[in-house]
């Protein structure tokens, strides 16, 4: 239930008064902390062991301007993309199915987090021996790891949805269709855009882990590859490459959650 | 159509027993008549079944025995056309703007776009929310989201209005000035109305007649008529008529509220 107080603008100017801090100059300051924390390692451990912010810029813009770059990058997006919309889809149809069916989803659920909570590597060689060594492989791989979240996250979503909204939908004669497409699916959005953030991140992770086994291509195998030779130049650059493009991706997922939350802030 | 809006005979709900539990009888039996356009309010203590009757009646539960009859058509399990319901929840959805909210029902039953605009922007209006038609429900009041939510109802335009507490979780001064609201919407709409309250004074303020409700199993054990003009608000609560109402309410209600509270501990 939502209090009357919520819509008080004394409230509402406090909140607005408390977010005051400029969320670009909050970010700006912690990379520049992160940044000079890196410099300061780079000076106690030395250029070998952890080489400098400087050094892993120049020596990512290298490995970008390499033409064997472009290949690997293509298949890492390729597998990591298809594994994501793989994730989505069908983590959203079937935390939607164990969402609307209690006892199924009180079955699942278990199942889904123990599952969860297991090192995925382990089911790697069965995944192998199923898909083959070529890019099937690292895209189911990359959907195991990101699919449960969004079932979890979309399951849990659809079960805390107010009864009264479905009171509403039969005192306004909705078909099951209605209810389902313009009610239980928005008043869902903001948790699932939670799990969507989740299992983007744990996609990407499964699909790179999968390049580093039985690969010949993608950036998780430049990784393994630079690993095996001890040079901590290239594991930084990519590091940080990933790094980057995970964190642009995540704030982005992040600001639509908000937006989105804050239609609902006072429920 | 026959003279009855609504007609309940021997109408009685009996919650089946399941594993551990025994049977529950919430409800029943009850016969009622609303006349069309009467205001009918329902006061009982916690728990004797006031919602369970609003529910049956709008066809969201089934009833056990008994037939409810609205404008001569049976209602079985299924809410029939030209009933609106308005929760005691907030039930304004949180995704949508004012406007969308109150266009919500008649979008999802094909009425055409134009109409659908023409008859929100009248009922915000009617309602007083017109300035708020783009606002979203997080930036209302709760008194402001019950009374779209009232909006959302009246917009399909139902002749029997049933409120579960549509004021429940207002404080006492939004609540009389609601009250006067809703007693203005139904002199213009001409709709009967069906209104479950837990409040003696909200009910002798707004209702032609009311039904007093036992414990559980809720039966009617007293029909007050208040014989209020149809011109009326909750300025009546200064007249001595208005203490004649409540005080009467209140001896059929005392000892049922003792044995509510009885059975509650």
């Amino acid at each position: 239930m939502r209090a009357a107080q919520d819509a008080d603008p004394l409230v509402t100017a406090e909140r607005a008064e408390r977010r005051a801090v400029p969320p670009a100059l909050d970010t700006m300051l912690m990379i520049g902390g992160l940044v000079a924390l890196w410099q300061v390692g780079t000076i106690l451990l030395g250029h070998e062991a952890l080489p400098s912010p400087v050094a892993t810029v120049s020596k990512l813009a290298g490995i970008m301007a390499d033409e064997d770059f472009p290949r690997h990058a293509w298949e890492t997006a390729r597998a990591s993309l298809t594994a994501l919309v793989i994730s989505l889809v069908a983590g959203l149809a079937i935390g939607l199915a164990l969402g609307a069916h209690r006892l199924a989803g009180e079955v699942a659920e278990p199942m889904l987090t123990a599952l969860y909570s297991i090192p995925k590597i382990t089911l790697y060689p069965i995944i192998l021996l199923l898909f083959g060594l070529g890019i099937s492989a690292k895209i189911a791989f990359g959907v195991i790891h990101g699919i449960i979240p969004v079932i979890l996250f979309t399951m849990n979503a659809v079960r805390n949805i107010c009864a009264v909204y479905l009171r509403s939908a039969r005192a306004m004669r909705l078909t099951a269709a209605q209810t389902a497409g313009t009610i239980i699916v928005p008043a869902a959005v903001p948790e699932i855009v939670s799990g969507f953030r989740v299992g983007f991140a744990l996609t990407l992770l499964g699909t790179l882990i999968g390049e580093m086994f039985a690969s010949q291509r993608g950036i998780g195998y430049m990784l393994v590859k630079a690993m095996e030779t001890g040079d901590t130049g290239t594991v930084m650059a990519l590091a940080l490459l990933l790094v980057v493009l995970a964190t642009a991706a995540s704030a982005a997922l992040l600001a639509l959650d908000r937006r989105l939350r804050r239609h609902a802030l006072a429920s | 159509m026959s003279a009855e809006h609504l007609c309940l005979t021997g109408v009685t709900r009996i919650y089946p027993a399941t594993e551990g539990h025994a049977a529950v009888h919430a409800l029943g039996p009850i016969d009622l008549s609303l006349k069309p356009g009467e205001f009918f309010s329902v006061v009982g203590p916690s728990g004797c079944g006031k919602s369970t009757l609003l529910d049956v009646i709008a066809g969201l539960a089934r009833q056990s025995a008994g037939t409810i009859l609205f404008e001569g058509k049976p209602v079985t399990g299924e809410v029939p056309d030209g009933i609106g319901v308005v929760f005691q929840e907030d039930a304004s959805f949180p995704w949508l703007t004012v406007f969308d909210n109150a266009a919500f029902a008649l979008r999802r039953a094909g009425v055409p776009d134009a109409e659908v605009r023409e008859r929100v922007r009248h009922t915000l209006a009617f309602t007083g929310l017109s300035s708020f038609a783009q606002a979203y429900p997080a930036q209302l009041s709760g008194g402001m989201r019950q009374r779209l939510c009232i909006a959302r109802t009246l917009v399909t335009r139902p002749r029997l209005l049933l409120l579960d507490e549509p004021f429940g979780a207002l404080d006492q001064q939004t609540r009389l000035l609601m009250g006067d609201e809703l007693l203005k919407l139904w002199r213009e709409t001409g709709a009967t109305v069906l209104l479950i309250t837990h409040s003696l004074d909200e009910a002798a303020l707004l209702s032609d007649r009311i039904g007093v409700m036992s414990a559980r199993p809720g039966v009617f054990i007293d029909l007050v008529e208040t014989g209020w003009a149809r011109e009326r608000d909750s300025r009546l609560a200064a007249e001595a008529g208005f203490g004649v109402v409540t005080g009467r309410l209140w001896a059929a209600l005392r000892d049922q509220s003792i044995k509510a509270l009885a059975m509650a501990s």
